[in-house]
């Protein structure tokens, strides 16, 4: 932990991503506005921030919504379904993972070449064809996101298994008579924490980045609930007069990315000494 | 895949035919169509069709779904294969920059681009490209498909994350092996710092380089899904976004088949390739 503070990376990373996770985690107390009833008094008024002569800091949207408050509130859509999808493929992967490695066999060949099914096929495809089909619930967008994001765990669990089994320590828990379920989860499990640590950071990013790919192409969240890609794909056509509606929410987008991005980079830097800089 | 597509909520024939058609005509064409099948059935009659080359018929245009997509395959490649250009030039250029200069304030700003390159959603470098190339400066046409000045935007935007994933790596696999013995031997006799790093470090970076390249065909692919509904490029990542709007499976099925098809084989070419890289590597 002392070692994470002292990594600029890790740091700066963890201050960009916790800021905007609170910011989301508290957007009932910070937004005032409504994010959801439109206004059309006040369509498309420029961001006081810039000078604008609206009363809303960053501005209103096409409908004359506050765009702070849409902010904030699809932040918690978009984070929230992303942190969840994360949850479900972590412990999805390090379960498959784990079951591979230490049973083996036929077990660790079928789940070997689905993970390569898996690998083989454009994530963003396969979202959107699952997507078409189940439609746009948030259980099928987790689902999603988590099926295209289990294998990395799933792999990385395994070999770590591999190369843990043969250990002497594992040999000598054995001898002493620890079944196993014991040896996996006093063990195994313990070591394989820093690796999956590093993927979890690091595939947030890349979940958020796909859930808001969904919602930009209107495959993920649905209006009038707010999310970022959603908001992106409305301000598009008004590029011309309202630019502000477009660029806000795909900043919001590249912040969290980048913070989840630079924690995972220095995270794998701190937790394995071998890989320099 | 196939099942998957067939469950979705929602009635092609309902979209076909005018608002308000009778029932009747929309059972009427769901027959003609074979959607009334039980889906075993479908799935047979698919695979069958499949094998011999028949992947349908298109519902939204009325002709052979294979047709449809093969006429918008040229224009995804084009896209693509600019994009995988660019991403070779600029990201091994980078690397390089980045690695003989580590440490420098090169190097530092290579890394910072590369980053940002990585974090940055292709969706919205692609709107912000399109806000200053195009609606500010009216430099650059921002959708459309006539000349090779609609392909700039394009590719840029599809080339971003590719390109910092190709610098960083060249950049890591270069300082690994310029810290090799040989690369002190090379030195050692005088051969120019710019022979030592193109022709013997670079060119053992190649296999890695070469692993990840083929990899992000995916990312290539996929990222043409929403590169080209920015563009309204006419290639077959709009189209497949298209079709999933108007539920023309037939046509989606299509393109995932033949993408994933791409992939395959694209991948299987690198490691062939491998082989003829680096003598070492046997199969068989």
């Amino acid at each position: 932990m002392r070692r994470l503070l002292r990594s600029p990376t890790a740091l700066a990373g963890g201050v960009i991503l916790a800021a905007m996770i609170l910011a989301a985690v508290a957007a009932p107390l910070l937004a005032t506005a409504d994010p959801v009833k439109p206004s059309f008094a006040r369509r498309l008024q420029s961001p006081r921030l810039l000078g604008g002569a609206s009363a809303a800091v960053l501005g209103t949207d096409n409908l004359g919504r506050d765009i702070l408050a849409r902010l904030l509130h699809g932040g918690r859509v978009s984070l929230g379904l992303a942190a969840a999808a994360v949850a479900l493929a972590a412990a999805a992967g390090v379960t498959i993972g784990l079951a591979a490695g230490v049973v083996g066999g036929r077990l660790d060949d079928l789940v070997m070449r689905l993970a390569d099914v898996q690998l083989a096929f454009p994530v963003i495809m396969l979202a959107i064809a699952i997507v078409a089909v189940v439609g746009t619930s948030a259980v099928a967008l987790v689902g999603v996101l988590a099926l295209s994001g289990w294998v990395l765990y799933a792999r990385t669990v395994r070999a770590t298994v591999l190369t843990i089994r043969q250990l002497e320590y594992v040999e000598a828990a054995r001898t002493l008579g620890a079944g196993d379920l014991r040896v996996v989860a006093r063990h195994i499990l313990p070591n394989t924490l820093a690796p999956i640590l590093v993927i979890v950071s690091s595939q947030f990013a890349t979940m958020v980045l796909l859930e808001s790919g969904l919602s930009f192409l209107g495959l993920g969240v649905q209006p009038p609930q707010p999310s970022w890609g959603a908001m992106l794909a409305e301000g598009r056509d008004y590029l011309s007069n309202a630019w502000w509606l477009a660029t806000i929410p795909g900043l919001a987008i590249s912040l969290v990315v980048l913070g989840a991005n630079l924690l995972g980079d220095g995270l794998r830097d701190v937790l394995d000494p071998r890989r320099g800089a | 895949m196939f099942v998957v597509l067939r469950v979705i909520p929602g009635d092609p024939a309902k979209m076909l035919l005018p608002e308000g058609a009778p029932q009747s005509a929309v059972d009427e064409l769901n027959r003609h169509l074979g959607l009334r099948e039980p889906l075993w059935v479908q799935y047979g009659i698919f695979l069958r069709s499949v094998a011999r080359g028949d992947f349908g018929q298109s519902f939204q245009y009325r002709s052979p779904a294979l047709r449809v997509v093969v006429e918008r395959v040229p224009a995804t490649i084009q896209l693509a294969t600019t994009a995988m250009l660019l991403t070779v030039l600029a990201g091994v250029s980078l690397g390089v920059v980045a690695a003989v200069r580590a440490g420098t304030a090169w190097d530092y700003a290579g890394t910072v681009l590369a980053v940002l390159g990585q974090s940055l959603p292709n969706f919205w470098l692609g709107i912000m490209l399109i806000l200053l190339f195009g609606v500010t400066l009216r430099w650059l046409p921002t959708s459309g498909f006539q000349g090779w000045t609609y392909l700039v935007l394009p590719s840029v935007t599809l080339a971003a994350f590719p390109t910092a994933l190709v610098a960083r790596l060249t950049r890591s696999s270069l300082l690994e092996i310029l810290g090799q013995e040989y690369i002190r031997t090379g030195r050692a006799k005088g051969l120019g710092e710019r022979a030592v790093v193109l022709r013997h470090a670079l060119k053992n970076a190649t296999i890695p380089l070469l692993t990840v390249l083929g990899l992000q065909i995916g990312t290539l692919l996929g990222g043409a899904v929403i590169t080209e509904s920015i563009f309204a490029w006419p290639g077959m990542g709009k189209l497949v976004v298209d079709a999933i709007f108007f539920r023309d499976f037939p046509v989606v099925q299509t393109i995932l088949i033949l993408s994933a098809t791409i992939f395959v084989v694209i991948n299987l070419v690198v490691d062939l390739l491998y082989t003829v890289l680096d003598p070492r590597i046997r199969y068989g």
